[in-house]
């Protein structure tokens, strides 16, 4: 099995995607011109492979994801890209009271089967263009969230999302696009809504997603040192959210740590965490914790933006806490 | 019988201030208890009428026991616990050999012949696992004590809990298997009845040196000790002393040497938080507060009084603390709280002309340092003999968790801030 980048990934299932269904296209600004394909370069070469499917729009995010919608109505796959997650605001508009309604507003006889891919995060852009708006999707009946952590979830994801019939909001995050991980060459799909192990452990288990999956395996490496032996959640999906997973692991270790990237206040750690206290509350030795970001808006100095976001230590000095020296 | 201070597993009931049918207030005194150290009075924990008396003045009674119902005038109480077994009842100390015996009524966790201790008197602070699980097996969580914030039980307590420990020196040897509690050999009665007939006068063993006699034999056989002894040069020290007392004249306070050693013992402990620590069956249990117990002499034995956070407190208040403290232990007025609870332990006995002794490690510390006599001693310093003030002081330590590496530095470290006064009070 080959090591591929994140980006890579994604790449490799528009391609197949492509290839497979003559309907899905590709819209968005800079997909093609820029650096010869998006500005993070997830699209490139993919116009010259389909001549006349990925075309470059004007800045304008309310009018790709109103084209994309009607398009989509009308029986096209489009995948538009907004070029970070911050320029979606501009396009709120459509995506929560358009794409997200058409299909239940009309009693199905409409769906509106469109991916809007987007980076989420930062990377010392900062106030307005370091953000995570995964709480907000994830807040909106009628879309479906997807944030993958690894090469492989995005592929296996990015694929199934394009062939669901509902808008899918297409979380990549912009520090993973070059991070590397095992792809087989063979088609697979992963399915949407569907959590995953991403290492396994008895004494705490931690819920996450996107790059705080890759932090708190971090973590989990330097706590085995320790002796405490972490199990790792990845949701992969935050609507609908699979939390069957975490509950199985919570029964085992009854602890739990919610470790976001975002801001905690109404973040979605605090819907899991309701949620499993709900479900599990029985299985519980310890309160729920919460690892997010700090409740500013993103400073541009490299120190200060470092200092607002929760990092491996972060999660590392949540589980001793939470541990409480028994281990 | 309410539990009052950690390490009381009995009580007597010295006498009782209320009799059957008197109303009682919430709070107001009861009975009066007599521990092995102290006689405390009770204070009845609701309010309504002294229904029925089920210990009676004299008897011996293990902590947990009922020992009274109080309920409203009308309130059935026929399904209340049967009264403590007469077996327990009031026999003098020769005979407690045989009170040993007394089978327990005691709930349904309890096996026979433990003495259960009940650590919650109010709302149990419990996770929902932890909950869960004591259902599971039984288990009444106001005997459990509790390890995580605020004494909160968790699932380990639940899954720790060893019905009963008669000793409570140290945390027993802790399986999940519930397992019958060694007996801790009844602190030898030798008197008997074929007692020789001989000139010697055979003392009856009072409840403190009962357990006295328990605890340091648990300690003796169950801590594989070690000593290091080093010598303090005190001249800087007591002239520190001389100042401070002669500006705390008109408050009253007098600082002692040993206020100054508790000081230095407690920074020290800050600073090597593996002496702060306790030896468990789990592993290595370290405190992030630091409690410093003295031992104190008082007629027929000794009690320790613990200094709690004395790290945080000045020398002043070291010293008031310490005075009222060794006061109440004195006139047999310890409250509860007064002791137990250390996270190390000093044995002074510089007022008896000692120039070195070793003291047994009071479970569950890591260490118990003995201070020795501070005395004009020649020393050698600069290639000259000198005289110089002074002390001796040997660290027993317990080699399960530390060595003799860290207690050399720790036992320096005390020594250091000694000759170096000022750091104590900075």
């Amino acid at each position: 099995m080959a090591e591929i980048t994140y980006r890579e990934a994604l790449k490799r299932a528009l391609r197949e995607e492509m290839q497979r269904d003559p309907t899905v296209v590709i819209w968005g600004e800079d997909v093609v011109a820029y650096a010869g394909g998006g500005a993070y370069g997830v699209t490139s070469g993919l116009a010259k492979e389909f001549p006349g499917r990925v075309r470059d729009t004007p800045i304008a995010e309310e009018a790709i994801i109103g084209v994309g919608i009607g398009a989509a109505m009308g029986g096209m796959r489009p995948v538009c890209e907004i070029m970070t997650v911050n320029f979606t605001l501009v396009a709120w508009d459509q995506i929560v009271n358009h794409a997200a309604k058409q299909s239940h507003m009309f009693n199905g006889q409409i769906k509106v089967p469109m991916v809007i891919r987007t980076p989420n995060g930062h990377g010392r852009t900062a106030a307005t263009h370091s953000q995570n708006f995964d709480a907000w999707f994830a807040h909106v009946p009628g879309l479906k969230v997807v944030a993958p952590s690894t090469p492989y979830d995005a592929k296996g994801l990015l694929k199934t999302s394009i062939r669901d019939d509902d808008p899918v909001v297409f979380l990549e995050h912009l520090q993973l696009y070059g991070t590397r991980g095992e792809v087989p060459d063979e088609e697979y799909l992963i399915p949407i809504g569907v959590s995953d192990y991403k290492r396994r452990g008895k004494d705490v288990t931690l819920v996450t997603w996107g790059r705080m999956t890759m932090e708190s395996l971090k973590a989990a490496r330097i706590l085995a040192e320790e002796g405490i032996d972490v199990e790792i959640v990845d949701l992969r999906t935050l609507r609908p959210l699979d939390l069957s997973l975490a509950l199985e692991s919570v029964h085992k270790t009854n602890r739990v740590i919610v470790v976001e990237e975002g801001w905690r206040t109404a973040g979605l750690g605090a819907e899991i965490a309701a949620s499993l206290q709900e479900m599990a509350f029985n299985d519980l030795d310890a309160p729920i914790a919460r690892v997010a970001g700090l409740e500013v808006p993103m400073p541009y100095a490299r120190n200060l933006e470092r200092a607002t976001l929760p990092f491996a230590e972060d999660v590392i000095a949540a589980v001793h806490a939470m541990m409480q020296k028994q281990y | 019988m309410p539990q009052m201070g950690f390490d009381m597993t009995e009580g007597t009931i010295a006498a009782w201030l209320k009799k059957e049918g008197d109303p009682v207030a919430k709070g107001e005194p009861i009975a009066e208890i007599e521990t092995d150290k102290t006689t405390i009075q009770i204070e009845s924990f609701s309010s309504g009428v002294l229904r029925k008396i089920l210990a009676q003045a004299g008897q011996k009674v293990p902590v947990g026991q009922v020992i009274g119902i109080i309920a409203a005038p009308d309130e059935p109480i026929a399904g209340a616990p049967p009264s403590a077994s007469p077996q327990s009842a009031s026999q003098p100390a020769p005979e407690a050999s045989k009170s040993n015996a007394a089978p327990q009524t005691e709930p349904r966790t309890q096996p026979a012949g433990a003495a259960p201790q009940i650590v919650h008197q109010g709302r149990i602070i419990a996770t929902p696992v932890a909950r869960r699980l004591a259902e599971e097996r039984g288990i009444d969580l106001r005997y459990v004590k509790g390890t995580g914030p605020d004494g909160r039980i968790t699932k380990a307590d639940v899954e720790a809990f060893v019905p009963s420990s008669p000793a409570p020196v140290s945390k027993p040897t802790v399986s999940p298997v519930v397992k019958a509690p060694e007996p801790v050999p009844p602190p030898a009665p030798v008197a008997q009845a074929a007692a020789p007939a001989a000139p010697s006068v055979m003392q009856p063993l009072t409840r403190m040196r009962q357990t006295i006699a328990a605890r340091m034999v648990a300690s003796k056989q169950q801590v594989p000790h070690f000593y290091i002894t080093v010598a303090v040069e005190m001249d800087a020290a007591l002239a520190l002393r001389a100042q401070i007392n002669e500006s705390l004249k008109p408050e009253g306070v007098k600082v002692s040497v040993n206020d100054m050693v508790i000081r230095a013992v407690a920074l020290a402990l800050r600073r090597f938080p593996n002496m702060n620590a306790a030896f468990t069956a789990e592993g290595i249990q370290r405190r992030d507060y630091v409690h410093v117990a003295n031992a104190v002499t008082v007629e027929g034995g000794l009690v320790t009084v613990t200094v709690r956070d004395a790290d945080k407190k000045t020398l002043k208040q070291i010293s008031q603390e310490m005075a009222a403290l060794a006061e109440r232990a004195r006139s047999n007025k310890m409250q509860p709280g007064d002791t137990g609870g250390q996270t190390f332990t000093i044995s002074n006995l510089g007022m008896y002309n000692v120039e070195n002794f070793i003291a047994i490690v009071n479970q569950p510390d890591a260490g118990i340092l003995a201070v020795a006599t501070a005395t004009p001693t020649p020393v050698v310093r600069d290639g000259e003999i000198v005289i110089r003030t002074m002390m001796n002081m040997t660290l027993s330590g317990d080699h399960r968790l530390t060595d003799g590496a860290e207690g050399a530095q720790f036992i320096n470290e005390i020594k250091r801030l000694l000759e170096n006064p000022w750091s104590l009070v900075l």
